[in-house]
């Protein structure tokens, strides 16, 4: 990466501050908590999923500001979708930073959350930008936590 | 005493050292981490390469004179590690993959033969994870209790509390020399002194120690006293343990294999005398002669004149860093060695050594092995800057304004 700015836009930089749907759920239908060993990220995801869709999503945790923004603007992207979608969304996005897909043509489904195709030029990163997807699809199938070790 | 020494040639060491001159991200490398890992000089390189081009073999085997020439130069080594440290005897310097290896063998080995069920281990505050992990596995085993030092804001431990701390039940006390996270340099020989008049053992984590001051293992009258070679501009995978000869004479191996044992039999097997008990398999043998070199290059320029040049370094960085708005330091204990951990208001630790690093500025950024240090200071992470003797004030210059660009970025 020659230039930060390309992965720390203003976008990411505005829900690092500001993070959307910042709390927990009580009650929940679904929940799971994720860790990065690594670098001690945690991720603390609750759901309320009715009829297959995600009625509501909340976020809480510490974390860098990749994966601060990363869940925020995950929490904004699979609210009110469908179940199935949103687990299209996180293979989409996991495949895009992994610079396996390209955010041009392969991941449609992402919208603006492309803005982290520049994670795939910082491997080092590439599993803070994942966390909050890795949760959500712990989350998802039951499972209590995800790693992304 | 540091106005008579004449400063070191940094620009002429910095030439012994390749990767210095190689460029990161396009921007010119600048190595802030020999805290996480040492640059090896081109004499450790060349040293080390001459052994495998030239004299490569096993040591300790046969009647070769391959054999006994690297066993030797293997065993020159030995020597000076305990020239290093000041150690009576190279029976006491027992070689390991590293610190950490050395802090787990005294755990396995001498742990396990004084500390029963009801016994008391007693950690400093800021301790590695190497010198807390070993001793908890210890402990759950045993069915003994870890008992911590506290530390004030500083970052300096708190050793009044030392004495009621203590108690009939306390075996073994571990500290570090110096805190890898907050560049604290604890009072080891008051340690074992207070240590010692309660019949405590204490173990010495050495490994940030060594690369900046003089150790004297015989002053400091420490039991155990662990470094690794990779934090001394030697190579990865080569370490060594201090122990008093008595200890290592009493405490079992805790490793079985070749090289250790005197004789194997079906009905008994002895074992050969301290150190070879604890060194099972073939060792590293080029990263130990590797070592070896490291420690004649660091002797050469003078352990006093990289101390001084270091702490000239680490205040000056204290002084340009400590006046960059929403920057807090994390450690300002009296006695500290050059390393300076630092957190920014709104800037996670992760996103800063992102942007530091497209500056080609190499730091640590993380908890460092040391999260009961994070929460003691309610952080999950910092950045560490660490100095070594081939740093310039121009890289401090460098990390400065790069971290100000970060905070122009997160503004």
């Amino acid at each position: 990466m020659s230039d930060p700015r390309e992965l720390y836009q203003q976008v990411i930089l505005e829900h690092n501050r500001k993070p959307r749907n910042f709390g927990k759920l009580e009650p929940c239908t679904h929940h799971a908590e994720g860790h990065n060993p690594l670098c001690g990220d945690q991720l603390d995801l609750t759901l309320v999923i009715e009829n297959g869709v995600v009625q509501d999503v909340k976020f809480q945790g510490n974390g860098c500001a990749i994966d601060v923004a990363s869940a925020s603007l995950m929490t904004q992207a699979v609210k009110g979708r469908p179940v199935a979608e949103a687990e299209a969304m996180a293979e989409q996005f996991r495949g895009m930073v992994r610079g396996d897909l390209d955010p041009a043509t392969q991941t449609p489904l992402l919208g603006k959350l492309v803005l982290f195709r520049g994670v795939k030029d910082l491997p080092s990163r590439v599993k803070c930008a994942v966390l909050p997807w890795a949760t959500l699809h712990a989350a998802l199938k039951g499972e209590e936590e995800a790693s992304t070790e | 005493m540091t106005t008579t020494l004449q400063p070191l040639d940094v620009a002429a060491i910095r030439k012994d050292f390749p990767l210095l001159s190689r460029t990161l991200n396009g921007k010119p490398v600048i190595y802030l981490d020999s805290a996480v890992s040492g640059q090896m000089p081109l004499a450790v390189i060349e040293r080390m390469s001459h052994y495998e081009r030239e004299e490569h073999t096993n040591v300790h085997r046969g009647v070769s004179t391959l054999s006994q020439e690297a066993t030797d130069r293997f065993e020159e080594a030995r020597e000076k590690v305990r020239a290093f440290l000041g150690a009576a005897s190279t029976r006491e310097i027992v070689w390991t993959r590293g610190a950490t290896e050395a802090l787990n063998l005294v755990a396995q080995s001498f742990g396990r033969m004084v500390v029963q069920a009801g016994d008391e281990i007693l950690l400093s505050a800021m301790e590695h994870h190497a010198n807390i992990v070993p001793w908890q596995m210890l402990a759950q085993e045993k069915g003994a209790t870890i008992k911590v030092i506290p530390m004030n804001d500083a970052g300096e431990l708190i050793l009044e509390s030392l004495d009621e701390l203590i108690t009939e039940r306390t075996r073994i006390l571990g500290v570090t020399h110096v805190s890898n996270v907050l560049g604290t340099v604890n009072p080891v020989k008051e340690i074992t002194a207070r240590a010692h008049a309660r019949g405590v053992s204490v173990v010495v984590d050495g490994a940030q120690a060594v690369p900046h001051l003089a150790v004297d293992v015989r002053d400091l009258d420490a039991d155990f006293y662990a470094f690794s070679g990779h934090k001394l501009s030697g190579p990865t995978g080569i370490g060594a343990l201090y122990g008093k000869l008595a200890h290592l004479e009493a405490m079992p191996p805790w490793q079985g294999g070749g090289s250790m044992i005197r004789s194997v039999s079906w009905e008994k097997t002895t074992y050969m005398p301290a150190p070879a008990k604890f060194e099972a398999g073939t060792p590293p043998i080029a990263a130990a002669i590797g070592l070896g070199a490291a420690l004649d290059y660091v002797q050469a320029l003078g352990l006093d004149r990289i101390a001084a040049h270091e702490h000239e370094l680490l205040a000056y960085a204290t002084e340009r860093m400590a006046v960059i708005p929403g920057l807090r330091i994390l450690g300002n204990a009296k006695d500290k060695a050059s390393v300076l951990s630092f957190v920014v208001e709104g800037i996670h630790p992760h996103d800063l050594g992102s942007i530091l690093d497209s500056e080609g500025v190499v730091v640590r950024a993380g908890h460092h092995c040391a999260q009961p240090v994070m929460t003691r200071f309610h952080i999950p992470a910092t950045t560490r800057a660490s100095f070594a003797y081939f740093n310039t004030r121009e890289e401090v210059d460098i990390l400065v304004s790069a971290v100000m660009k970060a905070i122009e970025l997160f503004k």
